[in-house]
């Protein structure tokens, strides 16, 4: 059995228990083991990289560590912690010298980097580890070409030179896994731009605007529901219906879904299992239409 | 003025590549914030940095509106890092203590929690009632460790101060 350390970073446990059991179901059906490290902590998103860089790469450092302790590779769920821990993962194995400083700093906390592990993101365990077929075999709801726009986001994408997780610009490894499930993938206006989660708390101005353009844009296609890999994005798009209903007194009903959800769904999690209720914007719709 | 600024920014981790600018502007054009906000401008950022307008760059809000999408660092034909030039001006600015309210929180929750948003005991308490493993401890004692030789702690002093 392939086993894993999972990062589950701070907005998952702190306020998306769908995103978590769906995940965690998910990939237990799927025969990958996920064991829960103490002593993890926050990875050291971009909001902790504004603050001081040096300082995040050493505890996004520090909690590879934890996983290299345990000889175990490392799955993420959040793409700001995939981004932050994938980072500085790949530039520490590069750079000798960054290397050495940055374990300088860990040696205080009683650690060393020494880039023995992988850091992927969920996607890439469900294709590289899983693989397609035995994901198609294990597909007992199909998901009846429910219509699906895919959003990637920024952080599991870009810097693409450091995350590798796909091409920057032409992205296909979450549409080929939305299909996989027996879903239509949809192609919609500017499908790569950003959600404008990291803005909220700034400009909350700014980043409304840029989650209603995602709402308008996947509701000109006529998507069933948006497919999201992050907390952030999750919470950009579904809460911030709520808030485009205050602010610009139009009313969208776009379910948002993370990708584990409609894969966990599909392979027969019973929806009761899922909190579901942590979405603003109901999904009954789409669990309707998928049992 | 302070013609020293570009070199303050290239000896910060992530600025190493601004003066790799030839103004072409695929930044901007690549920007969603700009597109949306003329406030916001990545060449602009780039080129105000170069010329050593320090004060103005640092105490601005533009700085602040970049999204972190790593759209224009993809396109960029110089290979120039913007969005971690961006982080490398935001660095700066913390130490000289502009810091917008909501970065102050994340300072603060990151150093007193070990995480930016808290768990709180009622969701903690939940988690087997849904079917959730408990929730491992965090390690606060190595963050701090670490916030001690990085200087991190005495940021998020100074911002204390300037509440
Ligand atoms: S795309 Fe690169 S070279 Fe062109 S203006 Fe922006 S940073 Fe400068
Ligand atoms: S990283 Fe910042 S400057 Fe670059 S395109 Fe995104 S929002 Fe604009």
């Amino acid at each position: 059995m392939t086993s894993y350390a999972i990062f589950l970073g701070c907005t998952i446990p702190a306020r998306q228990p769908n995103y978590e059991l769906s995940a965690r179901k998910s990939l237990v059906k799927l025969g990958i083991e996920l064991v829960d490290l103490p002593n993890m902590t926050c990875c050291a998103p971009p909001p902790i990289q504004s603050i001081d860089l040096r300082t995040s790469q050493a505890i996004a450092a520090y909690n590879i560590c934890l996983a290299e302790e345990v000889d175990l590779n490392i799955v993420t769920l959040c793409s700001g912690c995939f981004e932050s821990l994938a980072m500085t993962n790949t530039m520490l194995k590069n750079n000798e010298e960054l290397k050495s400083e940055i374990n300088e700093i860990l040696a205080k906390a009683g650690k060393e980097f020494q880039g023995s592990v992988e850091v992927k993101h969920f996607l890439q365990v469900l294709t590289e580890d899983v693989g397609v077929d035995r994901l198609k075999e294990s597909v007992s709801k199909p998901l009846n070409n429910l219509k699906v726009a895919a959003f990637y986001g920024c952080h599991a994408l870009r810097p693409s030179e450091l995350l590798k997780l796909d091409d920057p610009e032409q992205p296909r490894i979450l549409e080929n896994l939305i299909e996989i499930l027996g879903a239509q993938s949809l192609e919609y206006r500017n499908k790569l731009k950003c959600c404008g989660g990291l803005l909220r708390g700034f400009s909350d101005d700014l980043a409304l605007e840029l989650a209603r353009e995602k709402i308008v844009n996947t509701s000109k296609v006529g998507a069933d529901c948006i497919a999201t890999l992050c907390p952030f994005c999750f919470v950009a798009l579904d809460i911030g219906q709520i808030q485009i209903r205050g602010k610009f007194h139009e009313t969208y009903d776009m379910p948002v879904l993370h990708y584990s959800e409609l894969l966990a769904l599909s392979l027969g999690v019973p929806s009761e299992e899922l909190a579901f209720e942590t979405h603003k914007i109901k999904a009954d719709k789409i669990i309707s239409k998928i049992a | 003025m302070d013609t020293r600024f570009s070199d303050e920014i290239t000896g910060r981790p992530g600025g190493e590549t601004i003066t790799r600018c030839y103004q072409c502007g695929t930044c901007a054009s690549s920007c969603p914030v700009a597109k949306l906000d003329s406030r916001f401008n990545p060449r602009e950022i780039i080129k105000l940095s170069l010329l050593g307008e320090k004060e103005e760059i640092l105490s601005g809000d533009p700085i602040w509106l970049c999204c972190s999408c790593y759209n224009c660092q993809e396109r960029c034909p110089q290979k120039v890092e913007i969005a971690d030039i961006i982080y490398a001006i935001r660095n700066i600015a913390f130490k000289k203590g502009y810091i917008p309210k909501i970065y102050s929180e994340f300072a603060s929750a990151l150093t007193t929690e070990g995480r930016i948003g808290k768990v709180s005991k009622f969701v903690e308490n939940k988690r087997a009632g849904v079917g959730l493993p408990t929730l491992q401890p965090t390690g606060i004692e190595a963050l701090e460790k670490i916030f001690a030789a990085t200087g991190f702690s005495k940021l998020s002093q100074k911002k204390e101060e300037t509440q």
